[in-house]
Order: C-alpha cells, then structure tokens, then sequence
C-alpha cells in the first residue's frame, strides 16, 4: 500500500481530502498536534475505506522533533500534503514578537523544515508529490494580517524553489492558493457568501490538481482574477485604502 | 444564521456551533445558556431550533465496527447514508430506516425514528445497544438498557433534550443482497386496504401509498406496497455483484414552487395518475427506490412553496384505527387540501417514553401551510384525540400542549428524568417550550 502523509491534519480541509486519496486505496498517515481527535478520524478510515490510517504527533514548529517523526514513519509516504497553518492575533503580534514568532514558524519555517527531510527522502527515490497550502493572502500585505501573509508569501516562494529543483528528479510541487473557505480559521468573521468555499470543495481542487500535475492554482478558480485585479493597484493607491 | 428544517416552516435566526469532539460540545455548554442539538435538519418543524444551536454535522465518525455481530459504534452526526454507503457493499443494512436516508444517527435516537419493518422489528431504539451522551453540565454518560437505564430510553425519543448524543452504538442487520423482493397489492377502498395490510403481517417491510382525495366508496384505496431482503437466488442476472446498486442521477427541484401549482385539481390529478399506474405485481428493485424514493429529488420540500409545510401524522390505538382513519380521511377529502404523499402503515409493539409509533395505524400527509390548513390541523387534532392517537414530535411544527399531553402520558415521567439529568435546564427547542412549558 502507498501512503500519502498529511501534515497539519487537523485542518478543516484535512479530512475531506483524505477522504478523496482513502477512496483511491492509499494509506494514510495523519500528523498533527491533536492526537485524539487525529486518532479518531484514522479508526473512521479504516472503517469506511478499509485502507491503513495511522495517527501521529506531529508540532510543526518543534522543529528539533521531525527528523525523528519522518524516520519514524513504518513506510515512507508517496506523497505529502502539508496543510498546517496559524492566522493568529494580528494586533497581538505586531507588539509580541513571541506571537508573532508562532505564527511564523507554523506557516513558513516549521513547514520548512519538516519539508526540507520529505524534499530529500522524495528526491532519492525519484518519485512522489509534495502538496503546500498556502494562501492569496500572501500574494499582497493587508494590516489585518500581514504577518500570517507574510510567512505564506514566504511559503509560496519556498514551494516554487523547491519545485524548481525537484523537477528533475520526476518529484512533483503544488502550491495551493486557497481563498475564504469556511474553516474554524475564519469562525465568527464574516465573509462574503458567494467567494467563501467549503472545506470539500477546496479539497477536491486539491485532489484534481496534483492528479493532473499542475503546478499552482487557486482555489476556488476565480480568485486568480481577483487577485490579479487586487495587485494591479498601485502600493500608492492602496495605502490609502484603508483595508480590512 | 437564519435557519429553517425541512417543512421550511418556521425560519429562525440562531447562533451555530459545529463542535467536532466532547471537548468542544463541553465548551459550548459551559458558555451558552440554553441550546438544542440538531443533525442535517430533516425533522419538519421546530424540534431542532432554538437560538443556540450544536450541530452534530462534524461530528461524523466511525468508531468501531465489529464484523461478526454486526455491531457498529459511531458518532451521532453519522448519516445514514454513509452507512449505506459504506456497509451494503459488504453485507449490512440499517436495522430500521425511515423514508430518507439523509438524517443523522443521533437524529434517528432522538426521534426514535420508525421505518417500513416497524411491526416485526420495532423502532431504531429497538437495536440500539449502547450511547455516550453529553449532560448539560458537561458530562459525558455512557448509557445503556442496563447502566442509567432511564436516561437511556429518555433519551430514546427524547427530541435532543436530555443531552448531546456523542456517540452510539446499534446493530446493523446482515443482507445477502442489495436487493428487495416487492410485491404490489392495489385496493379499492379503505378497509380493504386495513385488511390486505393486516394479511401481509408477516412481510418485512410493509407500508401503503393512500389516496387522500379519493371520497364515498373508493375513500382509502392504496397502493401496498410489500418488500422482503432478496436472496442471491431471486436476484436473477444481477447475481454477478449482489451487494452492488446502480449509481441513480437525482433531479432537484431549484427553485421555490409559487403557491398556486399545488391547489385541488392538480393534487387530485397527481393522486389518480399515481393510482393508476400501480398493477398488481411482484418486482425485484435495489433498496434506493424501495426505501428512498424521494431521496431522488433533492429539494424536494420546495414543492411547497415559500410559506413551507408540515407533515400531519398521527397514530390510533389498533382497536379504534378503522373508524379513526375513516373520520380523518373524510375530513380531509372534504376540505379538499389533498396532500401528495399520504402514507398509511400498520405499527407493532413499541417501548419507550415519547417514542412516537404504539400498536395501531399511522397515517401520514403532507400539506402546505396556510390559514386552512392549519384550521383543518385543529379538526384533525379533536378526531386523534377522541380516538386517543397522537401525533408524531419529529414532523410537527404547530401542535399545542393539551394535543401534546393527551397523546404522551408519560410527559410527567420524561421531564422527571430530564430534571435530574439536566439539572440545569440547558436543553429546550421552541417545540419542547411549545407543548411542554
């Protein structure tokens, strides 16, 4: 059986989209720091697929712990999702640099690392995918937060290096551009109806895309325009904005 | 959020929460007031609103499943369609189904949901083993017919107010195939069909299509409709893959009907073509058409029009069904507000404390709501009560208290054990401050 390792499992997109990868006979591996919850959706695999679903801890910012966690792994996987991701408090982290550091380093340099030792392992074996969630708010600074953005933009660049050097070694890179999805990240703002996807949807973007071996998308679809339209104003213009 | 259950009648404004483990549901009682439960909102009325709402929709996992006794443990907010989808391919059925397969297993507890097979297999609680339900004060009870027995069958039926089921654990019933054995039997008036469903007792699944409409001497005629679990040697061709169904397309309905597309005539004319097509005859079907027709048109409740609608469904005592029906029947024939969907079944025995189904007839029907019928509603609710029937907590949206308490004796005997469980009175829907408060 072939393992497909989700790192931040417990994102809302996490199980849906282990669902897709179950349905296809692939064994699961699930990573993240709530254990219990993370053991209760590999005994629910296991019985609705009737595949291998395992459940580790996994803290992505202990960053000293993931190459021990990868070695760990009974068979190494064939491919990686890594979904972990922290909005965190803003206006706490522009004064807390301890805050702000969390937030850092579950989306940038946690991540990293613990792809860093996936990147090599892959890289031997020529073969496997690599799946980074990133998001569009990276692609431009907002002051409601700017540095969850940042280590996303930071994530983003690292993916399209790393897919650059992977490439020859037959190991496929997608970055995933998620708009509003309906997460418990997002619980108790409002966001608009239309644009805000569920947490199935995105996943099933996900699943086609790296089936299809594409490099980069969005999703849903039309936030590439909307993105697009967003980055062609002028830094002078948007400033003045006064953007949520 | 504005939300609304399946009758889309009323609509609420309510604050939801969508916990996805015991910690959660914890966290949400410690800060709300006042809440109810709620799964995919297939119940008609108002028995899973209020204006704080758990929604059991993330808590949907497998637990266990034990293969050789067919015992299943999982989390309320499973449905029973991804039961279905999951245990028919290898030999399982549900043990008891009502006509749709898209609610959730704790909303099957909570109602204490009947299907088809009620005369010889009772209602869900019926094979329900065990529950781990979440008390108002946060505590998780593992209950049973043995450990707190009487927040077990208050439970049963309980509506979602003595607690959040987190978990359950019932029997799956094992099948050769995905296959039913249907038998047809057409009717000509009411009696026949009491007499015709009363032969066929021993049939799993019995259950008539009425036609309400019809008045005078054909008042009552049916369509019964009879199913037995086929066996490998009755499914003829489709032997090769017995557990195995074709894939249905569903229709949906996209758009709210305006009020006018369901009057009399179009109603009756529905009700005549539908009787005329029913032959009497023996079929091989899968379980999707057999049990779920509906299931195939999604949206299917906006048929009836923005203002929604309500099921009235009601059980008489077996000794009284006959004359009862007959009352009901000419009422509603009268009044003309026909109904597409009227169902008659016959009900075996049945234990619990509000559970809906007790030994006698059950006669179900939707209708639009407006000003007639909910005057119509008052006519029938004094014929179930004169007959001592009762009316089914699961489709109502309107009943008051005195229908309430004539129908549940043992009211008195539910709340005593929710006060103790819910010492602090967090569990309350507008239905249970309706006819209970």
């Amino acid at each position: 059986m072939k393992y497909i390792l989700f790192i931040g499992a417990g994102s809302d997109i996490g199980r849906p989209l282990s669902f897709l990868y179950a349905k296809q006979g692939y064994g699961i591996y699930l990573a993240s720091r709530n254990i219990d919850k993370l053991q209760r959706d590999a005994a629910d695999l296991v019985i609705r697929f009737g595949i291998e679903a395992k459940a580790y801890y996994l803290d992505v910012t202990d960053i000293s712990t993931h190459g021990g966690f990868y070695q760990s792994l009974p068979e190494k996987p064939l491919g990686v999702i890594c979904l972990a991701g922290l909005l965190g408090d803003q206006s706490i982290a522009e004064r807390d640099f301890t805050v702000a550091s969390q937030i850092l380093a579950t989306n940038f340099s946690g991540c990293v690392s613990i792809l860093n030792i996936v990147a090599a392992d892959l890289e031997k074996r020529r073969e496997g995918f690599i799946v980074g969630v990133s998001s569009v708010a990276g692609e431009r600074g907002r002051k409601s937060n700017y540095i969850y953005a940042a280590a996303k933009a930071g994530f983003t660049t690292y993916l399209s290096g790393l897919r650059n050097r992977l490439h020859l070694s037959r190991v496929h890179v997608l970055t995933v551009h998620p708009g509003f999805i309906r997460t418990k990240m997002i619980e108790g703002k409002s966001t608009p109806h239309m644009i805000t996807a569920s947490p199935e949807t995105v996943a099933r973007d996900i699943f086609h895309a790296q089936e299809m071996k594409k490099d980069f998308i969005y999703s849903k679809w039309f936030w590439r325009y909307i993105m697009m339209a967003f980055k062609m104003i002028p830094e002078s213009v948007v400033k003045k904005l006064n953007l949520q | 959020m504005k939300l609304k259950n399946w009758g889309n009648y009323p609509i609420v404004d309510a604050e939801v929460f969508r916990p996805s483990s015991a910690l959660e549901i914890e966290k949400i009682l410690h800060t709300s007031q006042e809440l109810i439960p709620r799964g995919l909102g297939r119940s008609y009325g108002d028995s899973s609103l209020n204006s704080v709402i758990v929604s059991t929709e993330k808590l949907n996992r497998f637990c266990s499943f034990d293969e050789k006794t067919g015992l299943l443990t999982c989390e309320s907010g499973v449905s029973l369609a991804e039961i279905l989808d999951t245990f028919v391919s290898k030999g399982w059925f549900l043990p008891v189904t009502p006509g749709t397969k898209f609610v959730t297993v704790g909303g099957a507890i909570a109602a204490d949901v009947h299907g088809k097979n009620h005369h010889v297999a009772g209602s869900f609680s019926q094979h329900l083993a065990s529950m781990k339900v979440i008390l108002g004060n946060g505590t998780s009870v593992h209950c049973s017919r043995e450990i707190h027995p009487e927040l077990f069958w208050a439970t049963c039926g309980g509506m979602g107010l003595t607690g959040i089921i987190h978990e359950a654990s019932f029997y799956l019933l094992p099948i050769e195939t995905a296959y039913i054995r249907q038998r047809i039997i057409k009717t000509k008036n009411l009696s026949e069909t009491i007499a015709v469903i009363e032969e066929n007792k021993h049939w799993t699944y019995s259950v008539a299509w009425i036609d309400c409409l019809s008045q005078n001497e054909s008042m009552g005629r049916s369509a019964v409709i009879l199913g037995e679990h086929a066996v490998k040697s009755e499914i003829g061709y489709r032997y090769r893959n017995p557990l195995l169904i074709d894939k249905k397309k569903t229709i949906s309905i996209p758009f709210y009907f305006p009020g006018f597309v369901l009057n009399r005539r179009t109603v009756q004319l529905f009700n005549e073509i539908r009787y005329k097509i029913y032959r009497n005859h023996d079929t091989i079907v899968d379980y999707e058409p057999f049990f779920y027709p509906l299931d195939a048109v999604q949206h299917w409740n906006r048929m009836y029009g923005k203002r929604g609608f309500t099921q009235y469904q009601c059980v008489l005592p077996k000794e009284t069904s006959e004359q009862g029906l007959t009352a009901l029947l000419q009422k509603i024939s009268a009044s003309g507000e026909g109904s597409f969907l009227a169902v008659l079944k016959l009900f075996g025995k049945q234990e619990g404390i509000l559970s809906f189904p007790k030994e006698g007839f059950t006669l179900a029907l939707d209708f639009p709501i407006n000003s007639k019928t909910m005057n119509l509603f008052i006519e029938l609710d004094e014929i179930v009560k004169k007959f001592e029937g009762r009316l089914y907590l699961a489709k109502d949206s309107r009943m008051n208290k005195e229908m309430f308490t004539s129908g549940y004796r043992n009211v008195t005997d539910f709340l005593e054990i929710k006060h103790y469980y819910d010492s602090g009175s967090k569990f309350h829907s507008l239905q249970s401050k309706r006819v209970m408060e």
